[in-house]
């Protein structure tokens, strides 16, 4: 076996142990993770509108909820609805996409701040809209937000609840991970067959110069709606997810600071390179966590009591980390020109 | 000669400014044909109306028999006319070899679905794309530069690969603007017989271009521009010879010599 072989057997088993080892620790860190993996799926889906197409877009988060109303309109006593996974899922990418290139049209000419100003607007009236689609029909449920979700259930087997098998016991969460997990390898394959594909190349070259990217023959216009759809679809997905997992949605899990948030995560790892995305997303899902776990006892120890609350401290690390990778790796963590080299170093080799 | 390109009556005005004023000129198949003019004369601007990047006030063009319709510089690049930029512009984070790749964009069709399929087609398809690219490399003499992203490259380099991804787009007519623009000696003359073999090819060439010695000894026929208005069209050796083209150039009667 060759050491790349054993390499992969090697993660391929650390992440399938994952969620048993962080049930000793608590079951709150099996849904961290799961969260964390929700968010690889967003900024993988922003990569393509930010990191590939160069469509700065501050309003992700409305195709997430789309995908998360989605799934609670259809599986939710709220309609009476009830109808299974392998529908709903589909559904909610396929609307988020509608709305990923309802999005798209009428800011085709808009690049940079402008493209910005108007996305962030989208993302807010998407969750205006679910705030107040109560009356005079209720769909949403207004900001009370609806309850009491099916869950994920495939045949007989019921993600909520906890199984035996194996002589193990397998949380809810756990169990949740090992689909998630699966669903993330579809997301990462798919990703990366688009970066190395004839749009994928399209894609970037409109984000390299526009102009010359018309002139070379590709149109823009529809190439763009496409990022702006495919980008969506992927929140779509992750929002059905996160329905599932939570059992409850409403408004305010979409706000503008996650928008921002799955942004920085793009920004951070390095836009354009779908394994920088993923560390970018792995980084701003556990590091803030690991802050709120630690910071309290660490202050209790050393000053007797709690001098700064962690959510504060959270956002000052958050915002500093920023600030130095702007300073310092201004392409990200892992851009994409370093992972061309590797890429290139390793077919030399 | 067949008519290539028939370029009749084009006017184009900025505000206050007429940058073009019914310009026409016919290009034949398979010649190299010059367009100069002093600076501000139109050139750019209709290199920019040919390529669809601008729409044009008034005019007609006909291209390989068919009418051009106005914008969408795609569906120009789909008919068969490619362009390269007078300040080069190239997709400086992609390689070289990307580079060239996007410009067979418009003579291929995979979709998301097939690349995320990895359909046999899809795969066909892009093998033959990068087959095509490294050919078009090694044509244009930076085939050993594949894998460099295009920013890296040396200015005489990415005159060439702007030149490759234009040709990748498999054109009829290669409209380069102001190519040797900051060359030097040896470069130009290697850019000429670029040039010359891209001809014997079966190529059409227009070219923009200030070295007055590239085009006179390169081009077939020149046309003149001066103030948006075409003042001459003929071979270079009656062109130079032109009193209107030496007043433009030179403003006002200074002798009888050509340069």
């Amino acid at each position: 076996m060759s050491r790349k072989t054993i390499g992969i057997v090697l993660v391929a088993l650390a992440l399938l142990a994952l969620p048993l080892v962080l049930t000793q620790v608590g079951t709150a860190w099996v849904r961290i993770a799961n969260l964390a993996i929700l968010f690889i799926f967003l900024s993988l889906g922003l990569n393509i509108v930010v990191g590939m197409a160069g469509l700065l877009d501050f309003g992700y988060v409305a195709f997430y909820a789309v995908g998360a109303y989605t799934w609670a309109l259809l599986a939710s006593p709220h309609f009476n609805l009830h109808l299974p996974f392998w529908a709903i899922l589909p559904i909610g990418a396929l609307f988020a996409c509608v709305a990923g290139a309802l999005l798209g049209a009428p800011t085709l000419r808009l690049r940079g701040d402008y493209l910005a100003i108007v996305t962030l607007g989208f993302g807010e009236i998407v969750r205006i809209f679910m705030n107040n689609l109560s009356a005079p029909f209720n769909v949403t449920n207004g900001p009370k937000g609806i309850t009491r979700i099916d869950g994920l259930a495939v045949g007989g087997l019921d993600f909520r609840a906890t199984d035996r098998f194996l002589g193990i016991d397998f949380t809810g969460p756990a169990k949740y991970y090992y689909v998630l997990l699966l669903l993330l390898l579809f997301v990462i394959a798919v990703n990366l067959r688009l970066q190395n594909s004839r749009i994928g190349r399209a894609w970037v070259a409109i984000r390299e110069d526009e102009i010359a990217a018309k002139a070379a023959g590709i149109d823009t216009r529809n190439v763009k709606l496409l990022a702006f759809a495919m980008g969506a679809s992927f929140g779509g997905i992750a929002g059905g997810m996160f329905a599932a997992m939570q059992g409850f949605v409403s408004p305010e899990s979409f706000v503008l600071h996650e928008s921002i948030m799955i942004l920085a995560m793009v920004v951070l790892g390095g836009m354009g390179n779908v394994w920088g995305v993923i560390a970018g997303a792995l980084l701003l899902s556990f590091v803030p966590e690991f802050l709120r776990y630690t910071v309290e006892p660490a202050q209790k120890m050393l000053f007797g009591r709690l001098l700064v609350e962690p959510e504060v401290l959270r956002m000052l690390v958050f915002g500093a980390a920023l600030v130095l990778t702007m300073r310092f790796r201004p392409a990200g963590l892992w851009p994409e020109s370093w992972h061309k080299r590797e890429m290139r170093e390793g077919e030399a080799a | 000669m067949t008519v290539l390109l028939a370029a009749d009556n084009i006017s184009k005005r900025f505000g206050g400014v007429q940058a073009l004023k019914d310009v026409s000129l016919t290009i034949r198949a398979q010649e190299i044909y010059g367009l100069i003019g002093p600076n501000g004369a139109g050139k750019t601007t209709f290199f920019n109306v040919l390529t669809g990047l601008y729409t044009r006030d008034s005019g007609t063009i006909e291209f390989a028999g068919r009418p051009l319709r106005l914008g969408s510089p795609h569906k120009v690049a789909q008919a068969g006319i490619a362009r390269t930029f007078q300040n080069i512009r190239l997709f400086g984070n992609m390689t070289a070899l990307e580079n060239v790749m996007v410009g067979r964009h418009v003579r291929t069709h995979a979709g998301v679905f097939g690349a995320i399929l990895r359909t046999r087609a899809q795969r066909e398809e892009e093998a033959a794309i990068r087959r095509r690219a490294e050919e078009l490399l090694v044509y244009v003499g930076i085939g050993q530069r594949a894998g460099d992203l295009a920013r890296h490259l040396s200015y005489g380099d990415q005159r060439r690969l702007e030149i490759a991804r234009a040709l990748a787009t498999d054109p009829q007519l290669l409209a380069l603007d102001e190519p040797a623009a900051g060359m030097n000696a040896t470069e130009t003359a290697a850019l000429r017989q670029l040039i010359e073999g891209l001809r014997a090819d079966g190529l059409t060439v227009l070219l923009i271009e200030h070295d007055v010695k590239l085009v006179m000894g390169l081009c077939d026929r020149v046309a003149v521009l001066d103030y948006g208005e075409k003042i001459a069209e003929d071979v270079p050796e009656t062109v130079q010879r032109d009193p209107r083209v030496i007043e433009a150039y030179l403003g006002g009667q200074v002798g009888d010599g050509a340069h």
